[in-house]
């Protein structure tokens, strides 16, 4: 029903479904498996970088290239939620004002959850809903990233690492993390001084060796260009959306389209089997005998690793030596 | 499976641009664990109807100081029910004189919050009244 009115055009249907994978409801893993032969059509792009460079600014400029040469727009963009409460404020519409009167672009913000790496856990089925909903390009803006919140490179197929003049000198450049992920960088806020140094600088990393994507097992064929925009004066991002299109025709070449979605959904079958290993064991289990072993590690009478181990045997129905090892042997 | 979260649009239609009030809810529903999304300055009906549907919002807090509340509030109301999203809990706060509270009563706020609102108290009634929906939806 929910999925039949989705197909059919019904925004609430999406919005909906949106939150009930957020929730974890029982019933979204039921429509997603209806909705997933639907899905596989959009191009996604990821959209990241440090708080402040512009990235919702730099989405509602694309949004609206992409909506002048006939694509339809979906937007996921998450914003961080507290540790302390559990709650978010979610601002990034306030950027994309001028977009919400447009009936083919769907915008949806979306708090982090206390998952780490930049997205949410529900994000990657929400890109699939929107997917499904039919739009053709769907921009995945992440929490503003440091250096290590590399993730949105698993779900996107496109990532852009956004960069502002004067966030920090070369060596930044030389570092590990979000700036491997890029396949096309943006030095956005183009106007201020200090761009122009921001783009050399990026051009020296690039310079002494294209960004190896492991996953696509093969470096140098795809180098990421570095352009500069100003994102509120949609200075420049026709030349981007360009990019983005021949970055896809790029992959569509080649194996390179095949690879990345089998990565990703190598990646995305580990997480989920993960969860539902670790539900199944700690249901088996039960709270009191986690609890009782808690004690003993907090006794010093039993490691965690060797804790780890033993639980996880046991859960599996291998039967275990003597119900608690003695903490003698513990210790070894 | 946890508690649905609750998330609000903070709202601000009307051209006034004072919304030291509107950041204040948002902070203190942020800090009871809400998500708040907040939408900005001279917001349409059109503009904030539609971002609550994309939302899924349970709930719309609207603020307003230009006096404009009797021309624009009916509006949302009946751009809600046009999307069939009459269900969502309305709120407004701001300068809204007493003798006007029956009217928007009658349009389907649940509530009026003025100047002075402890925001415990908005916090209190957003929790019982969103609870109340989601245990009659579904």
């Amino acid at each position: 029903m929910l999925v039949q009115r989705l197909l059919q055009g019904d925004r609430r249907a999406v919005a909906r479904l949106i939150s009930l994978v957020e929730d974890g409801d029982s019933r979204a893993y039921r429509y997603l498996t209806e909705l997933y032969p639907h899905t596989g059509r959009a191009h996604i792009i990821g959209v990241t970088g440090a708080p402040g460079t512009g990235k919702s600014s730099l989405v509602s400029a694309l949004a609206k290239v992409e909506r002048r040469r006939g694509r339809t727009v979906g937007i996921i963009s998450v914003d961080p939620t507290s540790p302390f409460t559990g709650g978010a404020l979610l601002g990034d519409r306030i950027r994309m004002q001028d977009l919400t009167a447009d009936r083919g672009v769907f915008i949806r913000s979306m708090a982090s959850r206390g998952r780490v790496g930049g997205l949410a856990a529900a994000t990657t089925d929400a890109v699939r809903v929107l997917d499904a909903f039919g739009k053709d390009k769907i921009f995945v803006e992440t929490v503003g990233a440091g250096q290590a919140e590399v993730d949105i490179a698993k779900t996107a197929h496109t990532t852009i690492v956004v960069e502002a003049p004067g966030l920090g000198d070369e060596i930044q450049a030389f570092k590990a993390g979000v700036l491997e992920i890029a396949d096309v960088f943006v030095v956005n806020k183009a106007d201020r001084d200090g761009a122009d140094k921001t783009v050399n600088a990026l051009r020296a990393m690039l310079d002494l060796g294209t960004p190896i994507r492991a996953r696509d097992g093969q470096a140098g064929d795809w180098r990421p260009p570095i352009l500069k925009t100003i994102a509120i004066e949609e200075k420049g991002v026709e030349p981007l959306a360009d990019e983005l299109e021949r970055h896809l025709a790029y992959l569509k070449s080649g194996d390179h389209l095949a690879a990345r979605e089998r990565e990703r959904v190598a990646d995305e079958l580990e997480t989920l089997l993960a969860r539902e290993l670790l539900a199944d064991c700690l249901h088996r289990l039960g709270s009191d005998r986690i609890a009782q072993i808690v004690e003993q590690i907090a006794n010093r009478a039993l490691d965690p690793h060797s804790a780890a181990q033993l639980l996880a045997r046991s859960a599996d129905g291998i039967p275990v030596e003597g119900s608690a090892p003695t903490p003698a042997e513990a210790r070894h | 499976m946890p508690e649905p979260k609750i998330r609000v649009i903070i709202a601000k239609p009307g051209l006034d641009g004072h919304d030291r009030g509107a950041k204040i809810v948002a902070r203190a529903l942020r800090d009871a664990g809400m998500e708040v999304i907040y939408t900005g300055l001279r917001q349409s009906p059109d503009m904030i109807v539609e971002a609550a549907v994309q939302e899924d919002a349970d709930a719309i807090g609207l603020s307003i100081l230009s006096n404009a509340h009797m021309t624009i509030f009916p509006k949302i109301a009946e751009r809600l029910k046009a999307e069939g999203r009459d269900d969502i809990l309305l709120f407004a706060g701001g300068i809204i004189p007493d003798d006007d509270v029956p009217a928007l009563k009658a349009l389907g706020f649940r509530a009026v919050f003025g100047p002075g609102t402890n925001t415990q108290d908005i916090i209190k009634f957003l929790r019982e009244e969103v609870k109340a929906r989601q245990q009659v939806g579904e």
